[in-house]
């Protein structure tokens, strides 16, 4: 895949999953009030809320990732190293100047955000800036930057953002749920009851399958895009051994990183969420295995 | 329908599907032809900075070493040749020639040992080299971008048009092949 495919696959995914989600979420709150017997207002209620929600997300999203990972911005003369690799792979790949931030964390790792290169962040751990050399930093940076260039980070941040959503309106109607049943059970009797468990079985249903479904869309876009970003950044860097050692060193690394969830996970660029290697977690993985990007990068 | 006619409408067609085909390759040609111009701008405000910084480090180092006359006028020399350099040809060989007045600046200014503590010079090292590195990541998105323009007014068809709309090939920002030896040392001495 080309740069320029990945760019406007980026743009149609992200229209696709800003869609979707609206329907997703109208159509869930609207089945939901049709059993439960209720009208068309919630349902029209969820559309225009869920559309308003996008677009707030679309514009305050990298904010939303970047405060939520705790990330602080830093400036020139506080960082004078970094802010100078970040700049030169700018002039390097003919991007303007990101923000850059700094998560005050051991773990070493790094993600970038934003809505277009215009209004894009690139962030990094104090352990990324404590372990890696200057060329291992260049690699990291250059492979964020790419992310940036592809328009990745534009459908990454939206998918966090929407998932985080996701999370907390399940949990929302999870509890609207079991409040709602046991009112009308009190109230109207056996026959009722019957039809409340029925309800209570299909939202449960639709409760689960909502993050799932989510978290399977994450999934979907962003598998091969690490593997472009890693090649982009060798390419901008000539040099993928720098990129190859710091994937080394942070995969060495087992220590996971705090600020980090399952809405952000995706973003970084090795997996923050380390020590839950089970088979449900390699099931819903969203990062390709390391050792493969160290061995491509290394065949280079 | 008369025969004649459709003839007529293949023969529109076709004219009509040449004049596209054109449109399309004209703006792709000059979108690509501003590219080149603009990565050509990251480079030159660049090499402004460079220039800019070495009026300061004569000075510094002239405090010291005032009898190295010649040195100084070689790295004043190549900053002119730099400062009026209109195309990226003469700009990459001025730019060479600094790098090569400059190295023996440097050497000249390992004699002083005072000279190198100083902070004002350590800080213009510093800018120096971090200028360097500037230049070098921007000729490295200059010349790709210079690949792809050439490459796109050479390849048939383009061929036949390029030339007669004016789209002339455009300038690599070459570099001396001293200069690339030293990327590599400095890599090199990175990885041990």
């Amino acid at each position: 895949m080309t740069i320029h495919s990945q760019v406007s696959a980026n743009q149609r995914g992200t229209w696709l999953l800003l869609f979707l989600f609206v329907i997703v979420v109208a159509g869930v709150v609207e089945l939901f009030t049709l059993v439960l017997g209720g009208g068309h207002v919630a349902g029209i209620v969820a559309l225009v809320l869920a559309s308003l929600f996008v677009v707030i997300g679309y514009y305050s999203g990298s904010s939303m990732v970047l405060g939520i990972s705790q990330a602080r911005e830093v400036k020139h003369d506080e960082n004078p190293d970094l802010y100078h690799i970040v700049e030169n792979l700018c002039i390097g790949s003919g991007l303007p100047m990101p923000k850059v931030y700094i998560i005050e964390d051991t773990a070493p790792n790094a993600f970038a955000t934003g809505r277009d290169p215009r209004h894009a962040a690139v962030a990094v751990t104090r352990g990324l800036l404590q372990r890696l050399d200057k060329l291992e930093l260049e690699g990291v940076i250059a492979h964020e930057l790419s992310h940036i260039k592809n328009y990745d980070v534009r459908l990454m941040t939206l998918v966090a953002v929407l998932i985080g959503l996701v999370a907390l309106l399940a949990d929302f109607m999870l509890r609207f749920t079991w409040f709602g049943s046991g009112k009308r059970q009190s109230n109207r009797g056996r026959g009722e009851g019957l039809v409340g468990a029925i309800i209570l079985i299909g939202a449960l249903i639709a409760v689960l399958l909502a993050p799932l479904s989510a978290r399977l869309i994450g999934l979907a876009i962003s598998r091969g895009r690490e593997h472009l970003a890693d090649v982009s950044s060798a390419l901008l860097t000539r040099y993928p051994e720098g990129l190859a050692r710091a994937l080394e060193k942070i995969a060495a690394d087992k220590e996971p990183l705090e600020v980090a969830n399952k809405a952000t996970a995706h973003l970084y660029i090795a997996n923050p969420l380390k020590g839950h290697e089970s088979w449900a977690n390699n099931l819903f993985s969203t990062h390709p295995p390391i050792e493969d990007r160290i061995r491509r990068l290394r065949a280079m | 329908m008369n025969p004649a006619l459709w003839v007529l409408i293949a023969i529109a067609a076709i004219v009509v599907l040449i004049a596209l085909f054109i449109w399309a390759l004209y703006n792709g040609l000059v979108r690509s032809r501003i590219q080149v111009r603009e990565s050509w701008s990251g480079i030159d405000v660049q090499l402004k900075r460079r220039s800019s910084l070495i009026p300061n480090l004569v000075e510094t180092v002239k405090g010291y070493a005032a009898h190295e006359r010649e040195v100084f006028e070689n790295v004043t020399k190549a900053r002119a040749a730099l400062m009026s350099a209109g195309d990226a040809k003469s700009a990459a060989e001025a730019n060479n020639q600094l790098t090569g007045a400059l190295k023996t600046l440097f050497a000249v200014a390992e004699n002083y040992p005072q000279l190198r503590a100083t902070e004002n010079f350590m800080q213009l090292q510093k800018e120096l080299s971090d200028v360097e590195a500037k230049i070098a990541y921007a000729r490295q998105f200059y010349n790709s971008n210079v690949m792809s323009y050439n490459t796109r007014i050479q390849v048939f068809p383009n061929v036949l048009l390029a030339g007669n709309f004016g789209f002339a090939p455009a300038d690599f920002f070459a570099t001396t092949e001293t200069e690339r030896a030293d990327i590599k040392v400095s890599f090199e001495k990175k990885n041990q």
